[in-house]
């Protein structure tokens, strides 16, 4: 069995600077499972000490069911694919692979079978014999994937993989990625930064900010249900509008309107928080809002237009063939089904 | 001709043996205390193994540096004969004898003429070379002195310096600008006591001013031209762009090469012995310290004299230890 | 209307600025040749000294050895190898350089290690008492180092050389070699955990490949300076001629010989010839060796 468990990880430093603070999660097998977060959240730190490159201070954590904590790194039957691939840049792409291998002391005929397999699996067939230096950057990744694919291991990591890559790449090596994970079958632990990486290719995703865990779920649970302001914020783009309210007897108002609530919570005072589609020029009975629009993005597709509702600046996702000037006042409905509410102290949920 | 068979039966075997045994004994000695720690429990072994690595080079910095260094100061406190222990006595001697101020005297010339003028040369060079396309060969044959040892680069000055009579044929190079390009008496260089000191010390520049040319000439190609040509923009003529905008920026790679040319200037030795043997009061403390142990076999006083050379670097070995440590911390 | 107008933009050929750029490059020119040149001078002079007989030498200036009748002759270099012991001298400084690059440079490379990649108490505090002994003047060990020498019959032989300059070469072979190993990425060494690779693995196989470069300038440094080495030598070898170096019995002639300076001539260029050639050959690493940690800010 390869899932990981985390069990009340904490990673501390000094009795200052703790930087993973009471973590846990369950990591089912065969899982893609994201750890995404602001830079600094701890999220590779959490990595690393699965991996064995951190010492854990407090916890356990479990790869199946053995306890992993005192484990060295190569007895974890684990594999890590570095941010910057650290390749071997005097060894050829074969040694790269099989380097691996032959620290485990596997005969020459099974080393070659296993690079080889990789090798077509991934597309090098044609750079065994290269150096790192004379590859794109594309096809140093691969390598260092298939670095990792030789060794047969239960779980993968993956350290921030495409962040050196350029835009275009990143798209194209992502949609491959995923296609690894389903033919490999293997449990797959990816550390990002990139939200819209978590979203398309996470089975599931860990929220991560300041060394705690905010929320663990599905994309679409992350999405409709965010546990917190921190994570209605950090998922979805353009980003969630949040508005100020005080909340009396089941309305919400904002400086700029009111709207009925769907059932009754305890605050007094919150922050409403709803997506740029939930704001559209279709007319809604519920709520009206009346926006001075000062930014106006057209993407082809969609159309998003940023402005002022009473003092609070909101997004709204509006039909692209509408035609809208900076300056224009815009009648626009909010849909009430997709709102949510955070406490103006916990910043949790509340609907 | 040089015995070529007694060379290759006895100390060409010494020799490959030398070059290849003492790697490979390195070596198996650290492969095989590798393995010793492999057995000793996990915990433990990385506490042990960095031991085995530097061991070996620890024991001879200790015996060749640490415990001379200390065995030395020890020695200076002593007489003449090593048996009786005489406090300072030594140092007392030592620095009332003018033969030892004079060289006191002269080192600190060699410390002010030496570092400034070679640093000025490196300067200049490094500046003035890296506008020209020409650069490359420019920079070796100024570093070419760097290859060659003090002993020859007296010799070269020896000839340089060379002397005839006022009125006949001069053979030496200066001289003979002097005779004939500003008309004036030739000079003995190394015997006139007004110039003799500083002759020494031209010598010196001469070979070191590649060095200091090299590293400098690195620092300069480490200024972004962006910063060069936003001063243009800016209005800045040339005189002023070096003053403001490249000195300042090369300032502290000038600080290091000064602190390794004033360590040397205080350690100088070979070019006064090999020219002057330091007659004619341009003897310097290096000098001195090995006459007062070889010649006047007074390691007392020779050792106080090796003492007077520490306190004299004490300073600029405290600076480069700050310097170390405040890069340390950047890291 | 516009021809003229487009005429009148560009500048006249001879203004004052055009011609204070173009004499400004050719002082600039002109200064860096003529230093250049005179900075060859020195070294040009004795290696035309060399090929002159005594009486022209001592009559005339070297330069005057530039135009016919050109009087040249290989007789110096002859005679200072027939009968002043420099064939010797160059065996011997074969056998007190080679050794004595080699055993530093291994001791080093592994303590450079430990230093940069391993953890253990008292490391830093080491580490930087070797940075302070990079300043000490050699002056504070010679005396007891010779005593030792003496009672132990070390004096005037060749491993006592070598011991002494692997003592006194390896602070700076160390901080060298640590700096450039400290620059390897940190991944590589991650990645090499957790292939398995045990320490031994990891500095023979990664860091030592990876490190060539580095290694070479120091062994190409550490030559030069100990083939050029005089104090050191003089002490441990005593000045005794089946031992010298070539530094030690150039300096010898240069007060020995009286009218026979012709001959220094020669000796001094034959010393100079495998400096020279390790310089020009390899110049690239050697200036890397100085550049190590020189270049600041």
């Amino acid at each position: 069995m390869a899932s990981v468990t985390y069990d009340h990880v904490v990673k501390r430093y000094t009795a200052d600077l703790t930087v993973v603070k009471d973590f846990n999660v369950e990591i089912k097998d065969k899982e893609f499972m994201v750890l995404v977060g602001p830079s600094g959240c701890g999220k590779s730190t959490a990595l690393r000490m699965l991996a064995g490159l951190e010492t854990i201070t407090e916890g356990q954590i479990r790869i199946g069911d053995r306890v992993v904590n005192n484990v060295a790194a190569k007895d974890r039957d684990i594999a890590m694919v570095f941010q910057s691939y650290a390749l071997y840049p005097h060894m050829s792409v074969y040694d790269n692979m099989a380097f691996p291998l032959q620290m485990k002391k596997l005969p020459k005929a099974e080393i070659e079978k296993r690079v080889n397999n990789a090798s077509r699996i991934l597309g090098l067939d044609n750079f065994l014999q290269r150096k790192p230096r004379a590859l794109s950057g594309g096809q140093r990744q691969r390598v260092a994937l298939g670095r990792a694919i030789v060794r047969d291991p239960q779980v993968f990591l993956l350290d921030e993989p495409l962040s050196n890559l350029d835009a275009k790449l990143r798209g194209q090596t992502r949609i491959e990625l995923q296609k690894l994970h389903n033919d490999l079958e293997t449990t797959f632990i990816y550390v990002t930064h990139d939200q819209v990486e978590a979203m398309t290719m996470g089975d599931r995703i860990a929220i991560m900010n300041a060394g705690i865990l905010q929320q663990v779920g599905t994309p679409d649970d992350i999405y409709d249900h965010p546990a917190n302001l921190f994570v209605a914020g950090f998922i979805g783009t353009p980003t969630m509008s949040f508005v100020p309210v005080t909340l009396q007897n089941g309305t919400a108002k904002a400086s700029g309107f009111e709207v009925k609530l769907p059932k009754h919570v305890e605050s007094a005072k919150g922050t409403l928080g709803f997506r740029p589609e939930a704001v559209t020029d279709k007319p809604s009975e519920v709520a009206t809002l009346d926006m001075k629009v000062d930014v106006v993005e057209r993407l082809g597709s969609d159309q998003f237009l940023y402005g002022q509702v009473g003092s609070d600046t909101i997004t709204a996702r509006v039909d692209p063939r509408l035609k809208v000037e900076v300056g224009d006042q815009v009648k626009l409905g909010l849909d009430t089904r997709s709102l949510h509410l955070f406490d103006a102290e916990t910043e949790l949920a509340l609907l | 001709m040089p015995d070529l068979s007694q060379f290759l039966t006895n100390q060409l075997p010494t020799l490959v043996v030398a070059v290849i045994g003492v790697p490979v004994v390195i070596g198996l000695y650290i492969v095989g205390l590798e393995f010793l720690v492999r057995r000793l429990p996990d915990a433990v072994q990385p506490r042990a193994r960095p031991w085995i690595w530097v061991g070996p080079a620890l024991v001879f910095v200790t015996v060749f540096l640490v415990i001379p260094l200390i065995s030395t100061i020890w020695i200076s406190l002593q007489d003449k004969h090593g048996t009786a222990f005489v406090g300072l006595s030594n140092y007392l001697a030592v620095l009332s004898d003018p033969a030892v101020l004079l060289t006191i005297r002269n080192n600190l010339y060699w410390l002010v003429l030496y570092t400034f003028f070679t640093l000025l040369f490196g300067v200049m060079m490094a500046v003035l070379a890296d506008r020209v396309p020409y650069e490359t060969p420019v920079k070796s044959l100024i570093f070419m002195p760097m290859a060659i040892s003090f002993v020859a680069m007296s010799v070269i000055w020896k000839f340089m310096y060379s002397y005839q009579p006022p009125g006949a044929t001069q053979t030496g190079t200066l001289n003979f600008l002097l005779t004939s390009l500003l008309h004036i008496d030739p000079i003995t260089w190394i015997q006139d006591q007004r110039f003799n000191n500083f002759a020494l010390i031209a010598v010196a520049i001469w070979g070191w001013v590649g060095f200091a040319m090299v590293i400098l000439s690195a620092a300069l190609k480490g200024i972004p031209g962006d910063l060069l040509e936003a001063a243009r923009v800016d209005g800045a003529g040339e005189i002023t762009i070096f003053r403001r905008v490249i000195f300042p920026l090369l300032m502290p790679t000038v600080t290091v090469v000064a602190t390794t040319l004033i360590i040397f200037a205080l350690k100088a030795f070979d070019i006064v012995y090999v020219m002057t043997a330091g007659n004619f009061d341009t003897n310097i403390l290096a000098v001195k310290m090995y006459q007062e142990y070889f010649v006047s076999a007074d390691p007392g006083r020779s050792g106080a004299i090796a003492v007077i050379l520490l306190v004299a670097v004490i300073p600029v070995l405290v600076f480069n230890l700050r310097q170390f440590r405040a890069q340390e911390a950047r890291r | 209307m516009s021809v003229m107008a487009q005429e009148r933009i560009e500048a006249p050929a001879w203004s004052a600025r055009w011609l204070a750029d173009r004499l400004g490059g050719v002082a600039l020119h002109v200064a860096v040749i003529g230093l250049t040149i005179a900075w060859m001078v020195p070294t040009l002079g004795l290696f035309v000294s060399s090929f002159r007989h005594l009486t022209d030498i001592s009559n005339t200036g070297w330069w005057t050895a530039l135009s016919p009748p050109f009087n040249f002759t290989v007789e110096n270099y002859s005679k200072v190898l027939a009968q002043n012991n420099l064939g010797t001298s160059f065996l011997n400084s074969i056998m007190i350089t080679i050794p004595a690059t080699i055993i530093p440079a291994a001791l080093a490379a592994f303590a450079a290690y430990a230093f940069s990649w391993m953890k253990f108490w008292g490391r830093d505090i080491l580490f930087l008492a070797l940075v302070g002994l990079l300043a000490v003047p050699l002056q504070l060990t010679f005396i007891p180092v010779l005593k030792m020498f003496n009672s132990v019959g070390l004096s005037g032989t060749f491993l006592g050389i070598w011991l002494a300059h692997t003592g006194y070469g390896l602070p700076f072979a160390i901080y060298l070699l640590a700096n450039f190993f400290r620059s390897l990425p940190t991944d590589l060494f991650e990645s090499a955990e957790m292939d398995g690779a045990s320490t031994l693995t990891v500095f023979f196989r990664i860091v030592l490949p990876l490190s060539v470069p580095a290694i070479a300038s120091l062994v190409i440094f550490q030559f030069l300076w100990i083939w050029n080495d005089f104090l050191v030598a003089l002490i441990y070898l005593g000045g005794t001629p089946p031992v010298a170096p070539m530094t030690v019995t150039v300096a010898n002639l240069v007060n020995s010989l009286g009218s026979g300076y012709h001959l220094l001539t020669a000796a001094a260029f034959l010393s100079m010839i495998v400096p020279l050639i390790v310089f020009f050959s390899l110049q690239r690493f050697f200036v890397r060796g100085i550049l190590a940690g020189s270049v600041k800010g």
